[in-house]
């Protein structure tokens, strides 16, 4: 019996409720990303981009399914109550795939609302950009989500609008037994539009969770998206998130992911570079232990002539982690004048720590700058030597060395307050101690 | 304060020092000379604590404790200081953070508070003027992207700010023109008082016009096989070491 056979099973079974529940326009395909599903199945580790995905195996634990939304608590932004302390910002959070009901304002023209909602009150919206980037994709976990998904949220930023402060959304797996979730996210940014939003992934620990997220991000001519995630979540959470890009001429994205905990993780990162001088910053710090998996799976695509693309991802291994990166640029052949580089740098703090790097370049055009590197190595002795002579002890100059091999991703965090918190995270994370928020009663 | 007696050092496997003898008193400064290869950086390293050297006879003590057995960090906090031959660059780790981290974890081991910033920021500015450092010094990563005499000046402003009781110069003058070496002699001799003492290892007798040695030592073949004042420094600089080598491989 394949993987993919007792969600087939699931669905043939449930399928009317699955469609009343959910947002009116992912019912429109779902029944055809069925068929799809059931004849391509899920990935398999022999498939190039899924050599090392971590979470294939635990698609075959027997999840919960919330189709009726029955275990979102009534109370739950006080559970979830975030104090970041310093970041100043509008703050949303999600249950499982059900964004909560807010308690802030924001500009005139903004809609942040669930994709149910938005299929109601803002159909044209919402279908002039759903499913465009991934409609005719074949990769078994879009069919997956596609088949499952019943909501998630709708982020949009009208014209020339930019917003006072970040959006801080928290994302919440929260169950009392195993739980699966689908979630589909929008985020539209209109023309000259600007917005800075940081996502962080929580979970109750203690709970086995699958969550198979799927976010299409357009960003359009001149607009500017910066986009922070955080991943800190338990180690029996599996995550397989995938974000699909697409930018317009002269638009700008930071995208950059902070790893601090988690089960088994992939992180599929795809950008469509579809209009010229459009540019691109990519990057990461992964920090691992014990038994921890991440895989980054990066796909930049230049389509069109001028645009730049860098991509810098960093992992510190500790414990038997594992990490994984795959980057693919392709450079197609109208795109000439296309910048791309890309670099990977990680540390193997310990001997069973694995480290899997794959730079993968397709270069059609013929005037192009692109390059890459990859290195894997461990903490330079010397300078560790040399910061002991001056009395400093070798746990703390440990820190420090890494705390500086991360200082280059951390920087790309224009936000001060989300910067010098995510930062110190960081560092509480490469001390050993607990880097999760104070006030939260969950993770 | 120190006392090293029948040193034998070996790194991967070969012996470099061969029954070593030196004895340093507060106040005094000790020049260190030898040709190439005969244990002058391999005796500032061990003395440091670097893992690559293993010590396999004789015993060193600072003030009557047994050195060998402290981590290079304790060695630090006690008061022992090397400027490095060649100093480390620490991509990413300013000079602010690191220096900080350095006088703040001296003050704990002593039993005294951490220094506030602006007091941590006044002692990092009077000291740099010692050196003549650039103002920019403090936020670039350690030594990164530093020239070659900056890195020299770099060692001693760390020695200024951390007040070592025992310093070793390991080859300061390699690498400095005439003016670089003014500046650094001039941040030495500054630092110099009764109660603390240097072990100048050096090439060169040029070095010591600047910083006058009490005891000048021939390191050879892993020994110290002759001691003497800075006339000694002198005569070596006329004559080379191939008489010292004929003295002693006869």
């Amino acid at each position: 019996m394949s993987r993919a056979q007792q969600y087939i099973d699931l669905y043939e079974q449930t399928a009317d409720t699955i469609k009343q529940q959910a947002a009116t326009l992912l019912n429109a395909h779902r029944d055809e990303a069925f068929a799809r599903f059931k004849q391509v199945g899920f990935p398999t580790n022999k498939d190039e981009a899924y050599l090392y995905c971590p979470v294939l195996e635990a698609l075959d634990t027997d999840y919960g399914f919330d189709l009726n939304h029955l275990t979102v608590p009534a109370n739950a932004t006080d559970l979830f109550r975030c104090d970041v302390p310093g970041i100043r910002a509008h703050n949303f959070y999600i249950v499982n795939d059900q964004l909560q009901p807010a308690h802030t304002a924001l500009p005139d023209g903004v809609i942040f609302c669930k994709l149910s909602e938005a299929c109601t009150h803002h159909a044209d919206l919402v279908a002039a950009h759903l499913d465009r980037q991934i409609g005719t994709g074949n990769d078994g976990f879009t069919l997956f989500n596609r088949t499952f998904a019943q909501d998630g949220y709708f982020l949009f930023v009208p014209a020339n609008t930019t917003l006072d402060l970040p959006i801080q959304l928290v994302n919440m797996l929260y169950a009392q037994s195993s739980l699966m979730t689908h979630t589909r996210n929008l985020i539209v940014l209109d023309e000259g539009a600007q917005l800075h939003l940081l996502v962080c992934d929580h979970a109750t620990t203690g709970i086995d969770f699958f969550a198979n997220r799927l976010t299409e991000i357009v960003v359009g001519k001149n607009a500017q998206l910066h986009y922070y995630t955080l991943e800190s979540t338990g180690a029996d959470t599996s995550n397989n998130d995938q974000i699909i890009v697409e930018q317009a001429a002269g638009s700008q994205t930071v995208i950059n992911f902070i790893g601090l905990h988690n089960g088994r993780s992939r992180h599929h990162i795809a950008i469509n570079l579809n209009g010229e001088h459009a540019a691109t910053w990519l990057g990461g710090i992964v920090i691992s232990g014990d038994n921890q998996r991440t895989d980054i799976d990066t796909d930049i695509h230049h389509n069109v002539p001028h645009c730049h693309s860098q991509e810098l991802f960093k992992y510190i291994l500790d414990g038997a982690s594992e990490g994984a990166f795959a980057g693919r640029i392709v450079v197609a052949k109208q795109a000439q004048h296309t910048e791309a580089y890309q670099t990977n740098r990680n540390i193997c703090l310990t001997k069973q720590a694995r480290m899997h790097a794959k730079p993968q370049l397709e270069i059609y055009a013929d005037d192009v700058k692109c390059g890459h590197g990859a290195t894997t190595g461990q903490i330079d002795e010397n300078a560790l030597f040399y910061m002991r002579t001056r009395g400093i002890g070798e746990a703390e100059a440990r820190m420090l060395l890494l705390l500086a091999f991360a200082a280059d991703v951390l920087d790309k965090i224009t936000v001060e307050a989300v910067r010098d918190r995510l930062r110190l995270m960081v560092e509480q994370r490469l001390r050993g101690g607990e880097s999760k928020c104070k006030s939260c009663k969950i993770c | 304060m120190l006392e090293i007696k029948n040193l034998h050092a070996t790194i991967a496997g070969k012996e470099i020092l061969k029954g070593l003898d030196l004895t340093v008193r507060p106040g005094e400064v000790h020049a260190i000379m030898g040709p190439n290869g005969a244990g002058k950086s391999t005796l500032s390293s061990v003395l440091t604590g670097n893992p690559a050297y293993t010590v396999t006879e004789g015993s060193v003590t600072f003030y009557g404790k047994n050195l060998l057995e402290m981590a290079p960090e304790i060695r630090s906090r006690k008061g022992i200081f090397m400027s490095f031959q060649y100093p480390v660059e620490i991509p990413g780790v300013s000079m602010v953070n690191f220096m900080r981290a350095a006088v703040n974890e001296h003050r704990k081991y002593k039993g005294e508070e951490p220094m506030s910033a602006s007091e941590f920021l006044k002692l990092m500015r009077t000291k740099k003027e010692l050196l003549e450092l650039d103002s920019k010094l403090a936020n670039r990563s350690v030594n990164e992207g530093f020239s070659g005499g900056e890195k020299k000046r770099n060692e001693i402003f760390q020695m200024a700010m951390l007040e070592p009781r025992l310093s070793i110069l390991d080859e300061t003058d390699s690498g400095l023109d005439i003016d670089a070496l003014r500046v650094v002699a001039h941040g030495v001799n500054t630092l110099k008082n009764n109660d603390n003492a240097s072990i100048v290892i050096t090439h060169y007798q040029r070095l010591l016009d600047y910083i006058v040695p009490d005891f000048v030592h021939v390191l050879y073949n892993g020994r110290i096989v002759k001691t003497g004042t800075k006339e000694l420094a002198l005569e070596l600089e006329e004559k080379g070491y191939d008489w010292i080598k004929k003295e002693f491989e006869a």
